[in-house]
């Protein structure tokens, strides 16, 4: 069933134009995917890997550039990881808490900075990649995966006791717990973005000038701090998952 | 849409996030009288206070969301629309 396409501000602005529910879709045997949030995970995707190609290409003992760039980035990505999940394993999930928060956080502020709108499209409107809900819903449940992985090869059947501790009374909410985690990861960061979006979309609409920069920045602000909590909870996850008992 | 089912949806939808922003609303406050307490106490902690804050403050928020994501399903999504 599609939803009904409603253009939420019939006004002609040239660049404060705002849909929501209209996708550039692409046939894909039998499914419809929006083909926008590709185009813009792509160029996402593209602007990540040029900046770490152009950074690692001469690594010199004193970084200095696009080099130290990294390092930072790599250091504050290391300190989450570390503190949620812990000294022994986080190794492992470095680079898995890494790529969700820099793809994250380079989506928003990309779907922020980056002049979309003069982009244009048959239908549909280039914006953040993470103001679709399939995207997010995508990561999420990545995130579920990679915390059972993470129990189940770390524990093996142990990984359950998890599920009775301290009490099997305990048992039904963490099951629930499991279904809620991803839920509420996916939603609180597409709801965020889309929100920013249509605040600084309607702001726009209202007063073309000036005045949504205000709410711009504060959208850059709660962007990045979404990036940083979906990366910090991803590894609590991982981390609560893989965490040893000590009796 | 029926008039009946849109004007309803429309309704809800500012009920959801007028309602909701309420709860989230009072916590973040006491969240922030926490902090700024604590700040005031211990002044040397205040980047571990502000960074507990943020993230605390960002699960109230999601509370407000989610409000913001049912009014949304209501306004553009509505699986009452028929």
């Amino acid at each position: 069933m599609a939803p009904p396409i409603i253009p939420v501000l019939p006004l002609n602005l040239p660049l404060a134009e705002l849909e929501v529910g209209k996708h550039l879709y692409w046939q894909l045997g039998n499914l419809k995917i929006h083909g926008q949030v590709f185009l813009s995970s792509w160029v996402v995707i593209g602007a990540l890997l040029a900046l770490v190609a152009i950074g690692t290409r001469k690594l010199e003992r004193n970084p200095g550039g696009v080099q130290n760039l990294l390092e930072l980035v790599w250091d504050y990505i290391r300190d989450i990881s570390r503190e949620q999940i812990g000294e022994k394993a986080y190794r492992d999930w470095l680079p898995f808490i890494g790529t969700l928060f820099l793809f994250i956080f380079v989506s928003n502020w990309g779907g922020a900075l980056i002049p979309w709108k003069l982009i244009h499209l048959p239908s549909g409107e280039l914006g953040a990649p993470t103001a679709d809900i399939n995207t997010t819903i995508a990561l999420a449940l990545l995130v579920s995966l990679a915390y059972f992985y993470a129990g189940l090869s770390r524990k093996g059947f142990r990984y359950f006791e998890y599920y009775v501790d301290p009490t099997p009374i305990m048992l039904p909410f963490k099951i629930i717990e499991d279904f809620t985690k991803p839920l509420s990861l996916s939603f609180r960061l597409f709801g965020n973005i889309l929100a920013d979006e249509l605040v600084v979309a309607v702001l726009a609409f209202l007063v073309p000038l000036i005045v949504p920069l205000p709410a711009m920045f504060l959208g850059l602000f709660t962007s990045a701090i979404q990036a940083l909590i979906f990366a910090t909870l991803a590894a609590n996850y991982i981390g609560e998952a893989v965490h040893e008992e000590h009796h | 849409m029926d008039s009946l089912t849109s004007a309803a949806s429309v309704v809800a939808a500012g009920l959801a996030v007028g309602i909701g922003a309420i709860g989230p609303g009072i916590g973040q406050g006491n969240a922030a009288r926490g902090a700024v307490e604590g700040i005031a106490r211990q002044p040397e902690a205040e980047g571990k206070i502000r960074g507990t804050l943020l993230i605390s403050l960002a699960f109230m928020e999601a509370l407000t969301i989610y409000g913001l994501v049912v009014a949304l399903v209501l306004l553009f999504a509505n699986p009452f629309a028929g």
